[in-house]
């Protein structure tokens, strides 16, 4: 849009007020550097809603993001073992296989050429359970099955121990009765399944177990 | 899709199904369309994994297959439905709807379905039967019917539907799935279907027991003999539930503008006319005032006279909710849905402006909305704000795209001086704008909670640990010397940086949901404009 200089003298084309300076003003400073990438704000905003909706949405938000995460939905990319292959990788069973799914889709509306084996765990079942969402109750089925193998063992765990042993219960939890024999004889073994805990996963997650004592 | 869409569902999908769905996803949706092979190629993925997660994807209903460009024998191909997508930011949205409108019940049967994707009736009858068996005292238990009972509710008043059966040319079943084609093909629309809310006959056996362990139930689910309703699977109408939400804005704005009385009158019309309005409709059918007096509840306590009153009121008002088309019947009056939409997206337009920019800037843009196109000069007249002010806010509004100068010359050659230099303001493109602002914010709101999770994760993992140590420990009926001692394994410094956490993604946590609020009316303005085309 270049304009044409006006015919014959310096007209400018535009009046010079309308630029919002005056004629000897100094031009407006040029800027040096890109603009900040956190700019102050001339006004602060407005604050949240709240009520007892508001708060009972985000509760629902909070939980929902939580329990997706349990669910056979949520895959995760198998861990590749670079080690040595150990006798205990057969008795640790709790990793998954690229090559299953764990949960059973209804095939006939899938494409065909989706269709991969089902897993069938051998201690959980098809399907995944639904997540309680009451932490006291789901803290009561780990802390009965607890309880039993406390009895049973006769030993202090370590921090470590306990939350692996959380972590099967968790999985396995409705089925603590039942399975519980499963558990502790597994193809025909005398052992339980914590003495095939290779260590792998002690201290893996921090660096500083200072502050946690070790019983 | 934008790039800030594409983020946006990058960030979604890997909240809820994690990174190797977020990855796949994310690919198909820059890519378009693509078959199995060619994803797991380009995006480098073990082919086992690509076809989980596409298994995960067309499950929850956000990715469609169908025959590709070569024709059926050719291989299937994918497309990702990135609304469906972002309809996973407003799934607590949808429980509470579900929960205020059919209790906890009905909560619980909104929420497996949307967890799951796609569920028969039977056993979402069941998981919510054991849930909620779970969190009654001992001794009780739920009855199947009460849950079935709602169930059909849920169906007959739409907010749940079949999901559509996989098409086959001319095929027409009565909603239970055919057998597979070898290429199956593009699933039809679910309102297309006849049957789309017709309720199976299922047969439940009896009612869940109470047990302490939900070994019991777990049996009832694997290996139960069919219900009969195998391959007949529902889903979350959400159009359904978008205009519930619509219905809702238009009746909170009127008793906003208004009065309480007039938006129950509102509501009363737009209840009487859920199921005759068709979805994309601009206005609802027209109801006679009779028909509207007599369908007001008696404890809104409104007299014929008042209501008349009202109804013209309403009719007045500049906003132009309710419109009259005809003086049978008391007055024939209707719901203006479209105009009602874009005079609220209007007016968040405008309270964007208002409080990014401040009162006079808001007043600037307003005069702008309402006479199209002005001159610097007229806009100074007009606002009354000094001329240096009013200059300074336009350019400030033009810099961010808000105001649009339009030229238009006076001589062929565009010469500054002898151009008319207009400002104006086109509702339709900077809702848009705004919109795709938005999708940047939640996008923003995630990272930023990722982020102060990730930098306290040590932290997290630490609380949790001891929660769960106290909690067992509490079963075991430990005294309280010990629960103090173990409480005390967290230091109060740490205590008070776990709380300011907490509090802080609670904040954004909440300010997500508040985001998608506006995100839905500006959604549903743009769209109520493209349907009218």
């Amino acid at each position: 849009m270049a304009g044409s200089r006006g015919r014959g003298r310096s007209q400018f084309s535009f009046s010079v007020d309308a630029l919002g300076f005056g004629r000897g003003d100094s031009l407006p400073s040029s800027a040096h550097t890109p603009s900040p990438l956190y700019p102050p704000m001339q006004f602060r905003p407005v604050p949240l809603h709240t009520g007892e909706e508001v708060d009972y949405m985000l509760a629902l938000k909070q939980e929902l993001r939580a329990s997706s995460k349990n669910l056979p939905f949520h895959i995760q990319a198998a861990r590749t073992k670079t080690d040595v292959a150990r006798y205990s990788d057969k008795y640790q069973n709790g990793e998954t296989k690229n090559n299953c799914i764990e949960w059973s889709p209804d095939w006939s509306r899938m494409p065909k050429e989706l269709c991969i084996k089902v897993r069938k765990p051998r201690k959980t079942v098809i399907g995944a359970k639904p997540q309680l969402t009451r932490k006291p109750k789901v803290a009561a089925g780990k802390e009965e099955a607890l309880q039993k193998l406390e009895k049973r063992e006769e030993e202090q765990h370590s921090e470590e121990e306990e939350d692996e042993e959380k972590k099967k219960q968790n999985e396995e939890e409705p089925d603590a009765d039942e399975d519980y024999d499963e558990e502790e004889l597994e193809d025909e073994t005398d052992y339980i399944m914590s003495y095939f805990d290779n260590g792998e996963d002690f201290g893996a997650d921090s660096e500083d177990n200072m502050d946690e004592a070790v019983y | 899709m934008t790039a800030q869409e594409v983020r946006l569902c990058g960030l979604l999908l890997q909240e809820h199904f994690g990174n190797v769905v977020e990855k796949v996803g994310t690919h198909l949706i820059r890519s378009g369309v693509l078959n199995l092979r060619a994803l797991a190629h380009e995006t480098k993925l073990p082919l086992d994994l690509v076809k989980k997660s596409l298994c995960v994807l067309v499950q929850h209903g956000m990715c469609t297959f169908g025959a590709g460009r070569r024709g059926p024998a050719g291989p299937v191909e994918y497309r990702i439905n990135c609304e469906h997508v972002f309809h996973m930011l407003r799934y607590p949205r949808y429980i509470y709807t579900a929960k205020s409108l059919y209790g906890d019940t009905g909560e619980l049967i909104v929420e497996e379905i949307l967890q799951r994707g796609q569920m028969t009736m039977s056993s979402t009858v069941k998981t919510v039967a054991d849930r909620l068996t779970h969190n009654m005292p001992e001794g009780q238990s739920m009855d199947y019917s009460e849950v079935v009972s709602v169930f059909s509710q849920l169906v007959e008043t739409h907010f749940l539907q079949r999901c559509p059966p996989l098409a086959s040319a001319g095929s027409s079943s009565s909603g239970a799935v055919d057998t597979p084609l070898p290429v199956a093909t593009q699933p039809t629309e679910p309102e297309n279907h006849p049957d789309c809310y017709k309720l199976p006959y299922i047969n439940l056996t009896g009612q869940l027991l109470q047990s302490k362990h939900s070994s019991h139930t777990k049996k009832l689910f694997s290996g139960q003999p069919l219900c009969g309703d195998d391959g007949i699977y529902w889903q979350v109408n959400f159009q359904r539930f978008h205009l519930h939400f619509r219905d809702q804005a238009i009746i909170s704005a009127v008793s906003c503008k208004l009065d309480q009385s007039s938006s129950e009158i509102v509501r009363t019309m737009l209840r009487m006319s859920e199921v005759t309005t068709p979805a994309h409709a601009a206005f609802t059918q027209a109801l006679s005032a009779n028909e509207i007096f007599r369908a007001l509840l008696s404890s809104y306590n409104i007299a014929r006279p008042i209501l008349d009153q009202y109804l013209s009121l309403l009719v007045d008002d500049p906003m132009e909710f309710v419109g009259k088309t005809g003086d049978s019947g008391g007055g024939m009056y209707v719901v203006n849905l479209h105009r009602a939409l874009a005079n609220l997206a209007r007016a968040t337009l405008e309270s964007v402006v208002q409080e990014r920019f401040g009162s006079r800037s808001a007043r600037i843009f307003r005069l702008l909305l309402r006479k199209r196109h002005l001159e610097q000069k007229q806009v100074e007249d007009f606002a009354m704000i000094p001329a240096k002010e009013a200059k300074d806010m336009l350019y400030k509004l033009l810099s961010e795209n808000l105001v649009q100068l339009q030229e238009i010359p006076k001589t062929p050659d565009y010469a500054p001086s002898r151009t008319f230099y207009l400002y104006t303001v086109n509702q339709l493109p900077t809702a848009r704008l705004l919109l795709q602002n938005c999708y940047k914010t939640v996008g923003n709101l995630i990272e930023r909670r990722l982020y102060e999770t990730k930098e306290n994760k040590r932290l997290l993992e630490k609380s949790q640990r001891i929660e769960a140590i106290l909690a067992s420990l509490q079963a075991t009926g430990a005294e309280a010397a010990q629960l103090t001692e173990v409480e005390e394994m967290i230091t109060v410094p740490e205590r008070q940086q776990l709380e300011s956490l907490r509090h802080h993604i609670n904040k954004l946590d909440s300010s997500e949901n508040q985001v998608d609020e506006t995100i839905f009316l500006l959604k549903s303005y743009i769209n109520s404009t493209q349907a009218s085309h």
